[in-house]
C-alpha cells in the first residue's frame, strides 16, 4: 500500500471517529471538537488527492493546497463561531446543555440580556 | 521500507490520539490531546509534500484553535457533570458507532478506487506562475489562480469576527473582549510574554515575505503574529481593544477593500475581475498580502479572544 493510500484511509477513520463523537457527546464542546476531527479527515483525504495529482515538478497539486489553507481559516474561523455561541449560552443560562428542557434560570430576570 | 513503516506507526499514532480525544472523559484531557494531534496532523502534511498547509495546520489547526478550545474548557469545566448525564444510551450508542463505521468504511472504498492517473491541475498552475513571477506555487493559486476563494475568505473571517461581537449583551457592546486576564507578573507567563514577541514578531514578518517564492505566506505569518499578540493579553500586559475602536474597525475592512478594489480595476486593466495586468502582477500580488495582513492579525487573534464582556473603561 502507498503512503499516500495509508493517510486516505486514515481520513476515512478521522471522519468516523469525528462523526460518533458528534452523535454520541452530549458535551457541546466535545461536539466542536469532534466536528474538527470530521473537518480534518476531509482535509487530509483533499491532501492525499493532492499528493496523487503530482505533476509539472510539483510535490503535489497546488489547486487543492491553495483551498485547503483557505478552508483550515475558514474552519478555525467556524469554530471560533461556535466557542463563541456556546459561551454566550453558558453566560444567559449558568449551563451549557443542548437539551431544551432545562430552566433558563438567568435569563427569566433579564440580568444577563 | 523505512519510510512506510514510519508512516504507517505515525498514521496509528494519529488515529489513536484522535479516539483519545473523542474517548476522553474530562474535556481538558481531551483538548490537550486535540493540540498534540494538531501537530501529528502537521507531519502527515509534510509526508503529502504539502509543507504550505503543514505550517497551516500547525499554526491555526493546532495552534490557535487548540488555545480557542482550551480557554472554553477551562471556562465550562463546572458544568461538565451536570451535562454528562445527558449520554445517550449503549443501543444509541451502538447505532452511532455502526453509522459511523459504515460512512468511514464508504469513503475507505472510495479512497482505494481512487482513479489511476490521478487528475491534477498543476499544469496549469505552473503556467501561471511563469506569468505571475512568483516561485511558490501555493501563493500563486491563492492570490491569481483562485483569488476569488482566497477573497471571499478574508471577507468570512471578518464577517465570523462581526458574528461572536454581536454576542456581546447591550451592556458591553463596544467594549473589550473577553475575561481580564491577569498573571502573576514575576511568573513563567509574564516572563515568555516578554521574551518571545521580538522573536515572534520576526519569525512571522519573515514567513509572510518568503511566501512569494518559498512556503510561508500571509495566513501563516499573521497567525505568528495574532499569537505574540494573545501571548501578551494573557499574561496580563496589555488589554484587548474595545471592539468600538475606529481604528480596529479601518484596519478589520482594508484588506477586504484594498482586495476588493484590486480586483475590480483588474477588470479595465487586465480584461478580468480579479485579473492582473502581466507587468504588475507581482507587485499587485504582494500589495494585496501586505494591506490583509493587519486585518488577518487582528481577526484571527480577536475570534480566539471572544465576545466583548467588559466596558470599555477598565
Amino acid at each position: 500500500m502507498s503512503v499516500p493510500t495509508l493517510y486516505g484511509l486514515c481520513a476515512a477513520a478521522l471522519i468516523g471517529l469525528g462523526l460518533y463523537g458528534v452523535l454520541t457527546n452530549p458535551q457541546p464542546l466535545r461536539k466542536i471538537l469532534a466536528f474538527n476531527l470530521i473537518g480534518n479527515g476531509v482535509f487530509l483525504l483533499f491532501g492525499v488527492i493532492a499528493r496523487r495529482g503530482a505533476a509539472a515538478g510539483f510535490g503535489g497539486d497546488p489547486v487543492p493546497h491553495g483551498l485547503l489553507i483557505t478552508g483550515i481559516v475558514v474552519a478555525f474561523s467556524a469554530t471560533a463561531l461556535a466557542v463563541a455561541l456556546l459561551l454566550r449560552l453558558f453566560q444567559a443560562t449558568g449551563t451549557a446543555t443542548l437539551t431544551d428542557d432545562q430552566p433558563a434560570k438567568a435569563e427569566t430576570d433579564g440580568r444577563y440580556l | 521500507m523505512v519510510a512506510a513503516t514510519l508512516a504507517l506507526i505515525h498514521a496509528l499514532l494519529l488515529v489513536g490520539i484522535a479516539a483519545w480525544t473523542i474517548a476522553a472523559r474530562r474535556t481538558f484531557a481531551a483538548v490537550v490531546g486535540f493540540v498534540a494531534y494538531g501537530l501529528l496532523l502537521s507531519i502527515a502534511w509534510v509526508v503529502l509534500s504539502a509543507i504550505d498547509v503543514a505550517l497551516t495546520e500547525a499554526a491555526i489547526g493546532s495552534g490557535l484553535t487548540g488555545v480557542l478550545l482550551i480557554g472554553a474548557a477551562a471556562r465550562l469545566r463546572a458544568t461538565e457533570t451536570a451535562i454528562s448525564v445527558e449520554r445517550p444510551g449503549p443501543s444509541l450508542r451502538w447505532l452511532a458507532a455502526l453509522t459511523s463505521a459504515a460512512v468511514a468504511g464508504a469513503i475507505a472504498i472510495a479512497v482505494l478506487s481512487l482513479p489511476d492517473p490521478a487528475p491534477t491541475l498543476a499544469p496549469a498552475v505552473a503556467q501561471y506562475m511563469s506569468v505571475t513571477g512568483l516561485g511558490n506555487a501555493v501563493t500563486v493559486v491563492l492570490l491569481a489562480y483562485r483569488a476569488l476563494d482566497t477573497l471571499l475568505e478574508s471577507i468570512v473571517v471578518v464577517f465570523a469576527l462581526i458574528g461572536v461581537w454581536s454576542l456581546a449583551p447591550d451592556r458591553v457592546w463596544g467594549g473589550r473582549p473577553g475575561p481580564l486576564h491577569e498573571a502573576d507578573p514575576n511568573g513563567i507567563l509574564a516572563y515568555l510574554a516578554r521574551l518571545l514577541p521580538p522573536i515572534g514578531i520576526i519569525v512571522g514578518l519573515y514567513i509572510f515575505w518568503i511566501g512569494a517564492d518559498l512556503p510561508g505566506g500571509k495566513f501563516q505569518g499573521a497567525t505568528i503574529l495574532a499569537a505574540m499578540w494573545l501571548l501578551v493579553m494573557m499574561a496580563g500586559l496589555t488589554d484587548a481593544p474595545p471592539i468600538s475602536r475606529t481604528w480596529l474597525r479601518i484596519l478589520l475592512v482594508a484588506g477586504p477593500l484594498v482586495f476588493i478594489a484590486i480586483g475590480f480595476a483588474g477588470a479595465l486593466t487586465a480584461g478580468a475581475v480579479l485579473a492582473y495586468p502581466d507587468e504588475y502582477a507581482k507587485l499587485l500580488i504582494k500589495v494585496i498580502e501586505a494591506a490583509l495582513m493587519p486585518t488577518l492579525v487582528l481577526t484571527l487573534a480577536l475570534l480566539v479572544a471572544g465576545a466583548p464582556e467588559r466596558t470599555a473603561r477598565r
